[in-house]
């Protein structure tokens, strides 16, 4: 992949399978977004090609939501293409009651918070017969506390209704609670660097050996551990 | 919307100023300094107003006026808005009409009135087209600019859960752009009054214009003046009930953030 004389990626083969949850972190700038933008079919890529076999949504690093409609009216977009309106109101009813804003389904969005937005944004990227959840950078806005119990509640999320997931991330810990499987890419050209498995169940908490561990190893690859002890951070945000 | 949070006595701001500016007027006309038929008081206006309703002529013109107004502004919106989508949606149609749309914006309406008086004659047709001209063509600019502004995120959305064609034009750029095209309906609604009032002192046989200009040529200044204040009062009104629209519940967020 290339953008003008820019190339992206160079001699990158990835494949996912069905129902993992894969994290791609990497230094910014990296090109972790148009990974994202080449699976959804967004870009075409300028060499290559790209296999996806099943429906894909996205979930943006910005608020995405349609700020005309209320928080049901939004995730009933998530179940455009069920024919049966009793069906619909039945797993919108679902969805509204997984992320818990039953009381606030006909909230707009400029009346909720950070964290009852994003909740929103997955459900209607979760709702309906979706495949492959596509998330870039979903809860960087929100603050470390949301950040935990929205990790949280992904993994709840996908216990109920499982997906294949790409999750492109800044943040190490969040990679390393979610993932089945972290790819760590170099700086541009980017290629992948490092492939770390946690098997681990999930929801895990931050302080779960695996997860502590898997941090570590990430941070060496990216040179931010040296000698067991941790430099100030050169290239990596 | 802060002015919600002010007491209620604040409210009553606009009465004093009222109250002040009549009373500006008594003593300027008390004191002589234009001739006293040139200059007509509160007290001659109030009275002269009363004649107009009393014989029923000021209501028959006000309606007259108002449904020119009407017709001629819901005309434009009608289908000045869909341009306005439209040409927002289609960069190669927005590059070849928007000059023209704007050569036409650039022309007073009033320029038209010899035209509308040849094409349809005296009475409601000439004003409601000179009004049709006056609004549709900012209606239609301000609606592109409202289109240009919709993050292209929404777009996104929009096409990764498969809008397209008519239903990504209602329930997606519509939408998106309303809080802008409503803010730009009430500077266009404002325009329409000021044109009918002009087009009927030259196209017009009633209406409030007509009254103003019939005034004029009756040396009744104090008529004038009775027209002029009804058709100030009138342009407050279609304003407090355009910006109602801007309460309609899935528009309130282009106004809250």
């Amino acid at each position: 992949m290339s953008f003008g004389s820019v190339d992206v990626f160079c001699h990158l083969s990835l494949e996912i399978s069905r129902g993992e949850f894969v994290a791609v972190v990497g230094p910014s700038g990296c090109g972790k977004t148009t990974l994202l933008n080449l699976l959804s079919g967004f870009l075409k890529p300028s060499s290559g090609s790209v296999h996806c076999s099943g429906r894909v949504r996205m979930v943006y690093q910005q608020d995405s939501l349609f700020p005309w409609q209320t928080a049901a009216q939004n995730i009933a977009l998530g179940l455009r293409d069920l024919t049966s309106e009793a069906e619909r109101e039945r797993q919108l009813k679902g969805m509204l009651r997984l992320i818990n804003l039953e009381e606030f389904a006909e909230h707009y969005p400029h009346q909720l918070s950070g964290g009852m937005r994003q909740r929103v944004e997955l459900a209607r990227a979760l709702a309906g017969d979706t495949d492959i959840l596509l998330l870039d950078e979903p809860f960087s806005s929100l603050d470390y506390l949301t950040r935990l119990r929205m990790r949280r509640e992904l993994a709840l999320m996908l216990d109920e209704l499982p997906r294949t997931v790409v999750l492109v991330t800044h943040d190490i810990e969040e990679a390393a609670q979610l993932a089945d499987r972290i790819l760590v890419l170099s700086e541009r050209p980017a290629r992948i660097c490092r492939e770390l498995h946690v098997t681990a169940r999930r929801p895990r908490e931050p302080t779960h050996p695996e997860v502590v561990e898997t941090v570590h190893h990430v941070l060496t690859e990216l040179g931010l551990v040296a000698q067991d002890k941790v430099i100030i951070p050169r290239s990596v945000s | 919307m802060t002015e919600k949070l002010l007491p209620a006595k604040v409210r009553l701001l606009p009465l004093l100023v009222l109250v002040i500016a009549v009373a500006v007027w008594y003593g300027l006309s008390l004191l002589h300094v234009f001739p006293q038929s040139a200059f007509p008081s509160p007290l001659e206006v109030a009275k002269g107003l009363g004649e107009e309703v009393q014989s029923g002529r000021l209501i028959n013109d006000l309606v007259a006026s108002l449904f020119r107004v009407t017709t001629g502004f819901m005309i434009a919106v009608a289908i000045g808005v869909p341009t306005g989508l439209w040409l927002g949606h289609h960069v190669r149609s927005r590059v070849a009409l928007l000059p023209a749309i704007n050569f036409f914006r650039s022309l007073s309406p009033l320029a038209w009135i010899p035209f509308a008086i040849l094409w349809f004659g005296i009475g409601d047709l000439p004003a409601i087209f000179l009004i049709f001209m006056a609004c549709y063509f900012p209606i239609v600019v301000a609606t592109v600019s409202a289109v240009s502004s919709i993050p292209s995120i929404y777009f996104r959305v929009a096409r990764d859960y498969r809008f397209s064609g008519i239903e990504l034009l209602t329930k997606v750029t519509l939408p998106a752009s309303a809080p802008q095209v409503i803010t730009s309906l009430r500077v266009t609604a404002g325009l329409a009054w000021l044109v009918v009032v002009a087009a009927e002192m030259i196209a017009g046989r009633d209406g409030l214009g007509f009254a103003i200009w019939d005034a004029r040529n009756g040396l009744r200044m104090d008529l004038l003046v009775a027209g002029m204040i009804v058709i100030g009062v009138i342009g407050v009104v279609i304003d407090r009930v355009l910006i109602r629209l801007t309460r309609i519940r899935s528009v309130r967020w282009g106004y809250e953030r």
